[in-house]
């Protein structure tokens, strides 16, 4: 009853001094407000990478020539990656599929359109692997890739560029300067900032590699799915095992190649993007700290100015915990109260501010703890006035004027 | 200390020092007050009066001297337990009402016995507004009520709880005559309902209406007089207005 007492009190006295209250809010409004855009910013930026990632396929494992911590190629003491290392790979139990990938930068022309994009000389299961899907056509088919058939199956935007609003199909585009038949275009998966699976060129991998890039061209990457998460690291495993005797690495040799898993990128792109969201929280946390002063300082006119009060509740037997839970019971009002409006003008302010392609995603856990973080602000920063107010002289303070 | 004396002073000194002199504010006064007094205190101003209300009422404490209240020694206690004290055994009536300006009389009323977590606080507070003659304003803010009025809140809020002892320091002081004999007659009938009550005032027509009067010069006790028992003229009563 005291709780609700002093509840009505807090709010009356703010009632009573309108502008000072909503000043004071307007602090902790503009942290909290900006603690949970940037929050919903960086939250928005790890779930856009977090979901490019997996759109490009579930479970997968690449593996890339060379190892970065060796510099082989250039001393030529690495093997290449091989087709034979790909079809090794594909005998290791739990691989669904593998496909070699030979990729390109050229230029695509048809008719007098032209577009330059990324060309990928790839096996027939690089669709499933990556998850994309054909709209119209089909995708090219083993027997394509033995025939070293000249067709491609084009992404939405290249067909986008090359034919407007035409049908691609059957037509015949020329890819720097051989020629070859589309049969596929690709259902779009949205552009992901300087990546853009919808503006790409797939041949058959036998056909990029004799026509375009020269038959002995070792292989860019080997992209391979796996059929469960669990055996993700089994699998990286086996591959690393396979490949260091197809290199014939021995004992202490490093590996030529590198492996990396989709779980792995994962997991980096997930503490990436904590770490980017925790960096822009705390520099918004700052304007929290000003907000919190911004209370202290209020709170500390508002005891001084209220001794009297102080005085008389103490003469009827206020004990000192009374005023200090009073005190703190009407910085946490202000905190929190401002702490509501900032998390309303957060989610607001999270939904309008788009960064290039990242947009703010607010979750429950940030408005709960910007709240908590309120309180605990009210509590922090009201202390020290309400200690003051609770050790007064019952004496001294009635006689204050 | 027997069944009848509710509070007993032995040598209680007050001090003040300002600059380089001493002030004697009370110079070892001993007093005895039995249940049910009412006791006038008199004196010049600045003869310290005041100090000894403030640690009779458990607000100050003194340097030195014993306080005994309803069988306990207060003057030994400090800080919660002397809130405490003053919660549940002493109702204060100030000179200038010390009002909570925001809250209305019954909060007002109410607040001693929400200190005290009672549950009943508001049906008390009620009783307390009624007692006092201040049924029908229960809901008025201080500054919605005359002077009179608010020394009445003031009043019910002292013996709200039941105190062991109400202290009034010059509680009408701040009012015009007329007010200030209604209230005086307000502690008469609380007085006769049972309450022990001290009063601090310089008219001596009020000390003559109260049992026994107290004078202090200087910070000493220089006469006690003791008065009639106190006949209250029914026609005063009838006459006045509500104040
Ligand atoms: N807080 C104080 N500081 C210094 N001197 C004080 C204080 N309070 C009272 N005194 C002094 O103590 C003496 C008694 O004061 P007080 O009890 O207020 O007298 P009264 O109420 O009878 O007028 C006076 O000389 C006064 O100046
Ligand atoms: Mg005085």
């Amino acid at each position: 009853m005291l709780f609700w007492t002093t509840i009505k009190i807090a709010l009356r006295s703010m009632l009573a001094n309108k502008l000072r209250a909503i000043l004071t809010m307007l602090g902790m409004i503009i942290g909290v407000a900006a603690v949970i855009a940037m929050l919903a910013l960086g939250n928005g930026a790890k779930k856009r990478i977090l979901g490019w990632v997996s759109r490009m396929g579930k479970n997968t494992i690449t593996i890339f020539p060379h190892n970065s911590k060796i510099a082989p190629v250039l001393n030529g003491s690495a093997d290449p990656l091989s087709l034979g290392d790909a079809r090794a790979i594909l005998k290791i139990p739990h691989v669904k599929y593998v496909s070699p990938v030979v990729t390109a930068w050229q230029p695509v022309k048809w008719g007098g359109n032209f577009t330059t994009c990324n060309i990928v000389g790839c096996a027939p299961t690089y669709i499933k692997i990556h998850d994309f899907k054909v709209q119209s056509g089909a995708m090219f088919t083993d027997y394509d890739c033995q025939d070293i058939a000249s067709v491609a199956v084009i992404g939405p935007e290249t067909a986008e560029r090359l034919f407007g609003s035409q049908d691609p199909i059957g037509r015949t585009i020329t890819v720097s300067t051989v020629r070859f038949k589309v049969v596929g275009v690709l259902v779009p998966k949205g552009r992901h900032g300087w990546f853009d699976p919808d503006n790409q060129v797939l041949l058959p991998y036998t056909t990029a590699m004799t026509d375009l890039m020269g038959r002995l061209v070792a292989l860019n990457h080997i992209d391979l799915q796996v059929d469960h998460a669990a055996n993700l690291n089994r699998v990286q495993a086996a591959c690393q095992r396979v490949l260091r005797l197809r290199h014939s690495l021995i004992y202490g040799d490093e590996d030529d190649f590198w492996i990396s898993n989709q779980l792995q990128v994962l997991k980096m792109a997930n503490r990436i993007g904590g770490a980017f969201t925790l960096f822009l929280g705390s520099v918004a946390g700052i304007s929290l700290l000003v907000g919190g002063i911004g209370i202290m300082n209020i709170m500390l006119v508002t005891v001084t100015e209220r001794t009297r009060e102080i005085g008389i509740r103490k003469a009827i037997g206020a004990r000192r915990r009374d005023i200090l839970r009073q005190f703190l019971i009407e910085s946490m009002i202000i905190s929190l109260l401002g702490g509501l409006m900032g998390v309303g003008a957060g989610i607001v302010a999270a939904h309008y501010v788009k960064f290039r392609s990242f947009s703010g995603h607010v979750e429950p856990s940030m408005v709960f703890l910007a709240l908590s973080i309120s309180a605990a602000i009210g509590i922090f920063f009201g202390y020290y006035p309400a200690r003051r107010a609770a050790a007064l002289n019952p004496i001294e303070a009635l006689r204050y004027e | 200390m027997g069944q009848r004396e509710l509070l007993e002073i032995t040598n209680l000194t007050k001090r003040y020092r300002i600059g380089d002199t001493d002030v004697l504010a009370l110079d070892a006064v001993n007093l005895v007050i039995s249940r049910g007094e009412m006791l006038a205190i008199t004196g010049p101003s600045g003869s310290g009066k005041s100090t000894l209300m403030n640690i009779l009422g458990c607000l100050d404490t003194a340097d030195s001297g014993s306080y005994m209240l309803a069988g306990e020694d207060v003057s030994k206690l400090a800080g919660d337990q002397l809130a405490a004290i003053r919660n549940r055994r002493i109702g204060f009536v100030f000179q200038n009402f010390n009002l909570l300006p925001r809250l209305s009389a019954l909060e007002n009323v109410e607040l001693p016995l929400l200190y005290a977590s009672r549950h009943d606080a508001k049906t008390l507070a009620r009783a307390a507004l009624t007692t006092v003659g201040l049924a029908d304003r229960t809901h008025h803010e201080p500054n919605q009520l005359s002077g009179g009025q608010r020394q009445r809140v003031a009043i019910a809020r002292a013996l709200v709880t039941d105190p062991a002892i109400i202290l009034a320091d010059e509680p009408t002081g701040n009012l015009d005559s007329q007010v200030g004999r209604d209230i005086l007659d307000l502690f008469h009938r609380l007085n006769q309902a049972g309450s022990t009550i001290i009063i601090v005032t310089h008219d001596h027509e009020v000390a003559r209406h109260c049992g026994r009067e107290v004078q202090l010069r200087d910070g000493r006790i220089v006469a006690e007089v003791q008065h009639a028992p106190h006949c209250q003229p029914s026609t005063t009563k009838e006459t006045t207005a509500a104040a």
